[in-house]
């Protein structure tokens, strides 16, 4: 444990002993977990509260007026006080549950886009983009008739701002961008863009799916109509993510789902809907998931934010450093202060061939399009090895995954 | 022996090195191209079949893992000279082989040196990587436009 010494705020021994997936075995190694920028590991705290919450408090919500429905309904419903603090909203009627960020993106694109956005209008995406912030918006202009522009990404992997606001006009309708690149890491000026896509009358949208769980959010600060993000990238369980949108404009919105639980009043002549955030949440809600998500923001925010992101920032430059040092290796994004993640190739050694390799020393990464087949084609590369890194990682690990490199661009040659 | 040397043997990583009949055929008479949207492995497989279904010449091209690069640059050594009726049956063996098909007898089959992506099916995220090429060579051979794996 030689440099996780000089981290003094957070205890690794006692944080990783906190995620059981930490200590399982590969063969004669332990796991070293790099890939939490698609599905990030849950503590025990988000194990354990959902099986105190399933063996003893679970009932449905909205429902019954029995005591355990109606305590069941009062923690789903405080949780959205949970994350609204946790993320700076202003009030928990502005948190909608989601499935996931995924889901959240196809709620605006559905009930804002469809129901605001006509032929000729445009809409701004980047580059930089995971598919869930490219393929709602190309569906909607296919449907529609809007037009799709998307802002450039510069060699080092940021946005090209002047091209941004070139982009920008009076048609522009919505800006739909990411916090924080999957495949880059590069942390985008979300406030700076969203002030200048406002200026120009478009809604903003931001995809905060691999911000949340590695950055404090403010998005009063940011000031986007919408941000996403999903619960498990954050420590918590899948199937429940987020969509905050500010209330008066969630208010005009169409519902994506119809059914139980969104409406005021059903009659074979019509039905009237429930205001936000119900009006977004039909049918019985991933309950238990909205709990282990809260437990994952206790968690996060009893570590702090402020002490995760230093943490990672110094696992990042150790990592960076590290392959850097291999001649053969070109990291994928290098725009100063990114997040945690370490795309790179190597040119003799494919992707899934590199994450075989290093599956075979027990390290875990992943190998691909990462979603993002338009950022590939940008970087002129089929696929990319991805290292993403949480606070529970080490920099024992990190000299793991640079061995494992090592060998694989040996075996190739 | 690591996890994953029984993947990478030698001839493997040898015919992703310097594959062989890797090249653009002008003159075939069935191409097809394959594509495997899980990785963004492309590969073009040209066939030029003669008189009574015989396979004259094959070549390969395109990009992919070193494990769906070795299997085209081997599958068209093995083919070449071979029936297109060949073809099929040995394509039904090796993807018996590779998907560990309980009905598979490596000592009865007819694979050869093919025989060596038989580790393949400890692997189940890469046995598309292998079949990419065979399935692209059924697809040229039935003049089907364009060949996934399944």
């Amino acid at each position: 444990m030689k440099v996780d010494a000089t981290i003094r705020e957070i205890d690794i021994e006692t944080v990783r002993k906190d995620f059981p997936v930490l200590s399982v075995k590969m063969g004669d190694n332990s796991i070293a977990y790099l890939d939490s920028g698609a599905t990030a590991q849950k503590p025990l705290a988000v194990i354990e509260r959902m099986k105190e919450f399933d063996s003893h408090q679970y009932a449905t919500v909205h429902r019954g007026s029995y005591r355990l429905g109606e305590e069941a309904t009062q923690i789903f419903e405080s949780g959205r006080e949970t994350i609204a603090s946790f993320i700076g909203a202003k009030q928990g009627r502005e948190i909608v549950y989601t499935s996931g960020a995924t889901m959240s993106i196809n709620l605006v694109a559905y009930g804002y886009g469809r129901k605001f956005i006509r032929r000729g209008d445009e809409i701004v995406i980047s580059d930089m983009e995971h598919h869930a912030n490219i393929v709602p918006w190309l569906k909607l202009c296919e449907e529609t008739g809007a037009v799709l522009k998307v802002i450039p990404v510069t060699e080092t992997g940021e946005f090209d701002e002047s091209a941004f606001v070139k982009l920008l006009s009076a048609r522009t309708k919505l800006v739909s961008i990411t916090h924080v690149s999957n495949v880059l890491g590069t942390v985008n000026r979300v406030k700076e863009l969203s002030a200048l896509a406002h200026s120009a009358g478009a809604k903003v949208l931001v995809d905060g799916a691999q911000a949340a769980p590695h950055m404090k959010i403010d998005v009063s600060e940011i000031d986007s109509d919408f941000y996403v993000f999903s619960g498990h990238k954050m420590y918590g369980p899948t199937g429940v993510g987020v969509l905050y949108g500010k209330y008066d404009l969630l208010e005009t919105m169409d519902p994506l789902l119809t059914g139980g639980d969104m409406i005021e009043r059903v009659t074979f002549a019509g039905a009237t809907y429930a205001p936000p955030p119900q009006r977004f949440e039909a049918g019985t809600p991933p309950i238990t998931q909205v709990v282990g998500l809260c437990a994952a923001i206790d968690y996060l925010s009893a570590i702090g934010m402020e002490t995760i992101e230093e943490r990672e920032r110094e696992l990042l430059e150790y990592g960076s450093d590290l392959l850097r040092k291999i001649p053969q290796v070109r990291i994928i994004g290098t725009a100063p202060g990114k997040a945690a993640i370490l795309s790179f190739v190597v040119d003799s050694v494919h992707p899934h061939d590199m994450v075989t390799i290093l599956d075979g020393e027990g390290v875990a990464v992943r190998g691909g399009h990462h979603c993002a087949q338009p950022l590939m084609d940008r970087y002129n590369i089929p696929a990319a090895t991805r290292a993403s890194l949480a606070f529970y990682n080490t920099t024992e690990e990190l000299d793991r995954l640079s061995a494992a490199i090592r060998k694989a661009v040996a075996l190739f040659g | 022996m690591s996890y994953s040397s029984d993947l990478y043997q030698q001839v493997i990583l040898d015919h992703n090195r310097k594959p062989r009949n890797f090249f653009a055929m002008e003159d075939s008479t069935h191409h097809c191209e394959g594509y495997n949207p899980l990785c963004g492995d492309k590969i073009t497989v040209y066939l030029k079949v003669g008189n009574g279904g015989v396979i004259e010449d094959i070549s390969f091209n395109g990009s992919g893992c070193a494990i769906s690069k070795s299997s085209a640059s081997m599958m068209t050594a093995f083919l070449k000279g071979k029936t297109i009726d060949t073809a099929k049956s040995v394509f039904e063996s090796f993807h018996a082989m590779v998907t560990d098909d309980p009905g598979f007898d490596q000592a009865k089959s007819n694979l050869g040196k093919l025989a060596i992506f038989e580790g393949v099916r400890e692997y189940p995220s890469r046995i598309k990587c292998a079949t990419l090429s065979w399935h692209t060579l059924i697809s040229a051979i039935d003049d089907k436009k364009e060949a996934q794996t399944e």
